[in-house]
């Protein structure tokens, strides 16, 4: 169980499952049949999985044939920009270029930077502006240099170091007078801000389970049936031939109360979690004043970042020393996106957006989410102030 | 108290942490990040880098039931050690980048670090022992395992940063550290020790000086010559010598007297090697500067038990030392009592009073004034 006493402000790296997808997972853990099996117990599986299929289909506004089961958002990131490009280099050998961001998560762009050494592609980050939004004029500048030659375009749906929310329907409107496909990491958008697949406009788009209060190790990829997705893993001809391996039919029977549970309370959600935020930005800054968020401003009704978001750079401190100390009074954050081996880089988000290798180091990442409380932030704002000061003592 | 663990993903370090916190003290582990070595098989992407070694020490920290952390040195590593070893030996000399570590880095960098986070003291896996003496100083002593004495290593720390030290393994043997270690479930316990320089990951120090050197190589090559000035082969390179150096030399033909020949002197302006027979590599005398000193500055030190101690793992040689003043600093004279052979400038001179760590020198200069004994 989770230790009540922490303060967990970790949201955007994972979730606490909620009831719901504990239900729906453990109901399913102790029966057997495989998903594709003909029997009665393999039938009973498929159903599960299917309805499951039909839940998220119904939350994300998508047809159920157009959800892909993975292992999670980084499968689904590269299943949908190795597959398609691979698809669409095929069709047009000329399609050689994909179009991002700069601020991309780790599980795009590391696929797009082996894309690039080991697949002949050009791929081009494009600029965000200093709050982290996509500079749209610049992605026009880039596919109406040479549309032909676009294989795909690839912009995530919110960031999830600084929130900023990105013009999806802007990329899409460009996108699509041309022809050229766009995928969309939205792992962190779900049950956040509405999504909905089919009005988006979106070809393809990346979502994982223990993001959105659902378990660890399932996430799918919805892209639509005409857009044609070369198999990363090939087998036993699961999931419409685009992702074999034997269905996991209680992961998805949780992720898909999950997501049903996020996407139904996403408003209600969203105005209490941003409420949350707001108190904890204000505060924050009160208690060490030259602290400042970085991403989009908060206003009233903002709708430029992620609800549960508070980015803050604190001047003379490290981040990873305000981690620390913070974690030893049992308060949970982060300084960015975190790296496999512990090894803390500037973040790559924070320097596209204009902020130099010191300012990138200062930050701290809180993120709240469905298991945030107005107690979490009053302990941060009682915690904040020493904190900071014993990090700046820590760099004299 | 509140100690830093620094943990390098060895035995050594996971053991020392364990005790610490055994001892009732508020242990953290921290990983020290030293290397952004472009070479890691990440490295278009981002620079990850030892990750296996943090991945160990995080293992080992779980297991004791510490938090832990990688601090990011890499940047102070690089300018205080890395390229103070690159120019060393591009000047000719023969440097010890361990001790420029434990001065500059674990026992400054870290040590400073965890002092303004609220810590009290940093612990290592070192094989050296502290103890308080009688007017209340720190003293330092070899470890009880001779074999895997330490203290060599921490020669250039002052009485501040021993005061904040840990070295929880001095009281014990190298065996006794792996059988605890596999006693308390540290899966790091048969791990092999560590002997090369971190940053050399081949150990092939010559190949990694020319990669790195470049342009900022002092020649790229030069006459090996022996003592008459005539020239016995050439070289690529005179950085990949040290004083004292028999093998390598790839020397054409055997000397005239058919007596294996040694590197006697390195000149990098000229790039001339000079290479001789080993009692030419005898020297008595040696000059040292930026002394370190563990207490109180002596001004002469003489009797049965003070020795110096001129390279990790090297023999104790008996000495009279004398610390004076000169106009570019202070200055340790040594007089060794018998010869030593092979004294590279650059290396450190350990001097010791028994057991006791007095303090250190960078060896500036070396001479031979006494006959030798044959």
């Amino acid at each position: 169980m989770n230790d009540p006493t922490t303060v967990y402000l970790d949201h955007a790296a994972t979730t606490p499952m909620v009831p719901a997808a504990v239900e729906a997972m453990t109901a399913h853990l102790l029966e057997v049949g495989n998903p594709s099996s003909l029997h009665a117990s393999g039938r009973r599986a498929r159903r599960i999985v299917e309805e499951s299929r039909e839940t998220i289909a119904q939350a994300l506004d998508c047809r159920p044939g157009e959800v892909v089961f993975t292992s999670g958002g980084t499968e689904a990131d590269n299943l949908a920009l190795k597959g398609v490009y691979w698809a669409r280099r095929t069709a047009a050998p000329r399609r050689t270029r994909i179009l991002t961001t700069a601020i991309e998560h780790h599980a795009v762009l590391d696929p797009l930077h082996w894309l690039a050494r080991a697949e002949g592609a050009e791929v081009e980050r494009l600029p965000v502006d200093g709050h982290g939004r996509l500079d749209v004029n610049a992605l026009r500048r880039s596919v109406e240099r040479d549309p032909g030659s676009v294989a795909l375009i690839s912009v995530m749906w919110a960031n999830n170091e600084v929130g900023t929310l990105q013009p999806v329907d802007e990329v899409v409107a460009i996108a699509a007078e041309h022809g050229i496909p766009v995928h969309t990491d939205a792992v962190q958008a779900i049950g956040a801000v509405p999504v909905a697949f089919a009005r988006s406009g979106v070809d393809a788009l990346t979502l994982t389970g223990h993001k959105v209060g659902g378990p660890f190790g399932v996430g799918a990829l919805v892209v639509r049936r005409e857009l044609a997705v070369t198999p990363l893993v090939h087998g036993g001809g699961q999931e419409r031939d685009i992702r074999s391996g034997t269905i996991d039919t209680p992961a998805i029977a949780g992720f898909a109360a999950a997501v049903e549970l996020a996407v139904k309370q996403q408003a209600e959600h969203a105005a209490r979690v941003s409420a949350l935020r707001d108190d904890l930005v204000r505060r924050v800054i009160e208690v060490v004043p030259d602290a400042h968020l970085h991403g989009a401003p908060l206003s009233p009704g903002a709708t430029g970042r992620l609800p549960g978001n508070a980015h803050l750079g604190f001047p003379g401190c490290e981040g990873d020393s305000l981690l620390m100390l913070l974690d030893a009074r049992g308060i949970e954050c982060s300084t960015g996106s975190a790296c496999s081996a512990g090894v803390p880089q500037p973040s790559h988000v924070l320097l596209a957006m204009g902020c130099d290798d010191e300012q990138a180091r200062h930050s701290l990442r809180f993120s709240l989410g469905h298991a945030s409380t107005a107690a979490d932030v009053d302990a941060v704002v009682e915690a904040i102030g020493p904190v900071v000061e014993r990090a700046r003592a820590a760099r004299r | 108290m509140r100690v830093i663990a620094a943990m390098s993903g060895g035995v050594d370090s996971a053991v020392a942490a364990a005790r610490a916190a055994e001892a009732g003290h508020d242990v953290t582990g921290i990983h020290l990040a030293l290397s952004r070595n472009p070479a890691s098989y990440r490295s278009g992407a981002r620079g990850c880098c030892t990750i296996e070694d943090a991945n160990d020490a995080r293992r080992a920290a779980d297991v004791i039931g510490i938090p832990f952390y990688v601090w990011d040195l890499s940047e102070r590593f690089h300018e205080d050690v890395v390229e103070d070893f690159m120019d060393e030996y591009a000047a000719g000399r023969t440097p010890n980048p361990c001790l420029r570590c434990n001065e500059k880095i674990k026992f400054a960098a870290v040590l400073d670090r965890a002092l303004g986070l609220g810590f009290d003291a940093v612990a290592t896996g070192h094989y050296a022992q502290l103890r308080t003496g009688a007017d209340g100083l720190v003293e330092m002593h070899r470890s009880v395992d001779h074999g895997k004495d330490q203290s060599y290593v921490l020669g250039v720390l002052d009485q501040e940063q021993l005061r904040h030290s840990l070295f929880p393994l001095g009281d014990s043997t190298k065996t006794a550290v792996r059988a605890e270690a596999a006693a308390r479930g540290l899966l790091v316990a048969d791990k092999p020790d560590s002997h090369d320089i971190c940053f050399v990951a081949d150990g092939d120090n010559a190949g990694w000086l020319r990669e790195k050197l470049g342009d900022r190589a002092p020649n790229q090559g030069g006459a090996v010559v022996d003592e008459s000035g005539a020239v016995v082969g050439t070289h690529t390179g005179t950085y990949a010598f040290t004083i004292g150096q028999r093998r390598g030399l790839r020397l054409g033909r055997p000397a005239p007297d058919g007596k294996p020949r040694f590197v006697l002197d390195i000149e990098p302006v000229s790039g001339t090697v000079t290479v001789g027979p080993r009692e030419r590599l005898a020297v008595d005398r040696l000059t040292g500067i930026r002394p370190r000193w563990c207490g109180a500055a002596p001004t002469r030190l003489a009797g049965p038990g003070v020795t110096v101690q001129l390279r990790a793992h090297g023999d104790e040689h008996r000495a009279v030392v004398t610390a004076t003043d000169s106009p570019d600093g202070p200055v340790v004279e040594v007089e060794l009592l018998d010869p030593a052979y092979g004294i590279a400038p650059g290396q450190a001179a350990v001097i010791y009073d028994g057991t006791r760590v007095v303090g250190s020198a960078t060896i500036s200069a070396t001479a031979r004034v006494s006959a030798v004994q044959r």
